[in-house]
């Protein structure tokens, strides 16, 4: 992250009087997402009225779960300070391994394995470089990004392979009238969220992201914690990959494509600072619900898929300017 | 001795040994490689990445990115294209003017919000990547502009040529090398980026206005995109809202990177980033030859990158250990 951002923005260094508790509650990030999100449902239920059922809306989510549950850990990668673009990638090409292994003829756990092996070696590859060799993340991860899928459309060329009919269909499995897909969102921001806020290891990535150097002289294993981050998130994106296999029923390798765009969306939209320590899986989890109303109230709306991909870009570029202002101005 | 020593522990004699090992490789396998035709080919698929690599060099040289630079090649062929689709008693060469200047105000506009606000290039790039790429499809109402709209006289730059037989676009490309080589090398705001690039704390400490140089090379990297536009439409004869220009910032990056010029700033020359852009050429031209898909194209670019990174990595570890050697 440090070779190519720009500095960070100073504290202002005047003392500030201590803020009471609902103040600071005020100016958290997360209270701005939480507030665009109600300000997008009642503007959505405005274009249609389907957006006040519920139903429709997991509906809605069941689409882009798979990408919302990989920000949650891409949150986690940029408290750290560094960066992953890859992710996307990453999930087309576990899903593209997965579905080639099972149309060789190896049995589905061994498959769904390979699947998962790869998304982990993809992402121990990335922390090879990143960690092992010092080399910058983001540039890193622009050149995986692209010889991921490329290695996916090398394998699965331009057809679609096709995945064994029981495997279709996660997002039509419904728990208690919820699609898995939002359950499985659910109970892994739970997770994360605990670890991120509650234990040693969590609190540890904040202060690795904050600052490396003083880290390390406190005697955090930095490199074996962004080793994990990244690890974590190449198994995580391969499980992702699963999911849209199992959810479109086939497999190609344009599978998420651009899904980058969208991961760092919300994690920005979320209120993650881009330089690295500030943070939190809640707000990652509120922008993601943010991000599905948007682009369904989109698609409601008609507008060509083009023009959603700029208001994503326009969103994108707000939300930095917005939370890099927020937390200029915070006292945290 | 001394001399030919320094040259061959150049950056840039590795690459060059390198064009010359692969085209002979190739060679052998497919004799039809090495002829004037294939060299043609070769170089009427660089000018392009050429142009784009020469920006992209000076907004790393700046320990920036610019990934935008797709987007805005095909937002600025697009505003061309529909000038010449709907003035076409315009003068045609006035295109090359709306076009590199549209390139430009993208350009700015990337470096307005990188300086302004402080921000990151790479997630505001990532943002006007697509940004740029839907306004392409709004203002063109996702319609493509066809050959026929094309000035023929803009097409025929791509095949006509003024000396030797070489067609105008490539000529213009390497203008745009020299031009930027003067840059560089010659001009106190050229040396400047490599004083930022170098080390953007003690740059303003220097007086170098930091803003102003940031600004600056975002806005040249636009125009160039600008400039790689028009030749575009020059080239192919056609403007897409979706194809024109996508996927052009992998293979510019790549080529940039090839050619030695560091991620971490500084670090970058003009003759290496050519022989990185002709080493790709190679590559791409090679690839039909030796009858591999070109499905494999984006794994091989990607794979490149991330080779010339760990080779970058490994040459500046030898770098400063010859250093310290020296001092001790």
């Amino acid at each position: 992250m440090n070779a190519l951002g720009t500095t960070e923005p100073r504290m202002t260094s005047a003392p500030k009087p201590v803020r009471s508790g609902w103040q600071t509650a005020l100016i958290r990030p997360e209270t701005m997402t939480f507030v665009l999100l109600i300000i997008g449902v009642i503007g959505a239920s405005m274009l249609s009225p389907f957006f006040l059922d519920i139903n429709y809306i997991l509906r809605s989510f069941t689409l882009s779960a798979e990408i919302a549950i990989v920000a949650l850990v891409l949150t986690m990668v940029i408290i750290a300070g560094e960066i992953d673009l890859s992710a996307a990638s990453n999930m087309a090409l576990s899903a593209c391994l997965f579905a080639f292994a099972q149309q060789a003829g190896l049995p589905m756990p061994l498959a769904i394995g390979v699947g998962l092996l790869a998304g982990l070696a993809m992402g121990g590859f990335n922390a090879l470089m990143v960690v092992g060799l010092q080399l910058p993340s983001i540039i890193v991860t622009i050149g995986t990004l692209i010889a991921y899928r490329g290695l996916a459309q090398v394998i699965a060329g331009d057809k679609s392979i096709r995945v064994p009919d029981w495997f279709i269909g996660i997002n039509n499995q419904m728990i208690l009238g919820i699609p898995l897909p939002v359950i499985l969102f659910v109970l892994i921001a739970i997770v994360l969220g605990l670890v991120l806020s509650a234990t040693i290891y969590g609190r540890q990535i904040y202060q690795v992201g904050t600052n490396e150097t003083a880290a390390r002289h406190a005697g955090i294993r930095s490199k074996r914690i962004k080793v994990g981050l990244f690890l974590l998130l190449g198994l995580v994106s391969a499980i992702a990959g699963l999911m849209t296999a199992s959810r479109l029923g086939s497999v190609r390798y344009d599978i998420a494509l651009g899904g980058e765009l969208q991961m760092v969306l919300m994690a920005m939209l979320g209120g993650t600072y881009i330089f690295g320590g500030r943070g939190s899986i809640l707000g990652t989890f509120l922008a993601a619900w943010l991000l599905v109303i948007v682009s369904t109230g989109m698609t409601v709306a008609n507008l060509l898929p083009a023009i959603q991909l700029t208001v994503l870009g326009i969103l994108l570029i707000v939300a930095i300017i917005a939370t890099n202002f927020i937390y200029s101005r915070a006292q945290r | 001795m001394n001399a030919l020593r320094n040259i061959l522990m150049r950056r840039e004699a590795g690459i060059f040994v390198m064009i010359v090992l692969f085209c002979l490789a190739v060679g052998i396998a497919k004799p039809q490689f090495l002829t004037t035709n294939s060299l043609r080919i070769i170089l009427l698929l660089v000018p392009l990445i050429m142009i784009g690599a020469m920006g992209q060099m000076l907004v790393l040289v700046a320990r920036h990115v610019d990934l935008s630079i797709g987007s805005i090649l095909g937002l600025s062929a697009m505003v061309t294209g529909m000038m010449f689709r709907y003035h076409p008693e315009i003068w045609w060469p006035l295109g090359f003017a709306v076009s590199i200047g549209t390139g430009a105000l993208l350009g700015l506009f990337n470096g307005t919000l990188v300086t302004v606000f402080k921000l990151p290039s790479i997630i505001v790039t990532l943002g006007t990547l697509n940004l740029f790429r839907g306004l392409t499809y709004i203002i063109s109402n996702a319609k493509q502009i066809d050959r026929q709209y094309v000035p023929s006289a803009l097409k025929a730059m791509s095949q006509t040529s003024p000396i030797f037989g070489i067609p105008w676009i490539i000529i213009i490309a390497f203008s745009v090398a020299l031009a930027t080589y003067y840059f560089v090398m010659h001009t106190r705001v050229g040396r400047q980026i490599y004083a930022l690039g170098s080390n953007p704390v003690a740059a303003p400490l220097r007086g170098i206005d930091v803003t102003r140089v940031t600004l600056l090379v975002f806005t040249i990297s636009g125009a160039l995109s600008g400039l790689a536009g028009i030749m575009y439409a020059s080239r192919w004869g056609f403007v897409n809202p979706s194809n024109t220009g996508a996927g052009f910032e992998f293979q510019v990056i790549a080529a940039v990177v090839i050619g030695g010029v560091s991620i971490n700033g500084g670090v970058g020359t003009v003759l290496g980033t050519v022989l990185g852009v002709l080493l790709l050429g190679c590559l791409s031209s090679a690839l039909p030859l030796l009858g591999i898909p070109g499905t494999t194209q984006n794994a091989i670019y990607g794979s490149v990158i991330i080779i010339a990174l760990i080779i970058d990595r490994t040459v500046r570890r030898q770098g400063i250990a010859s250093i310290a050697r020296r001092q001790a």
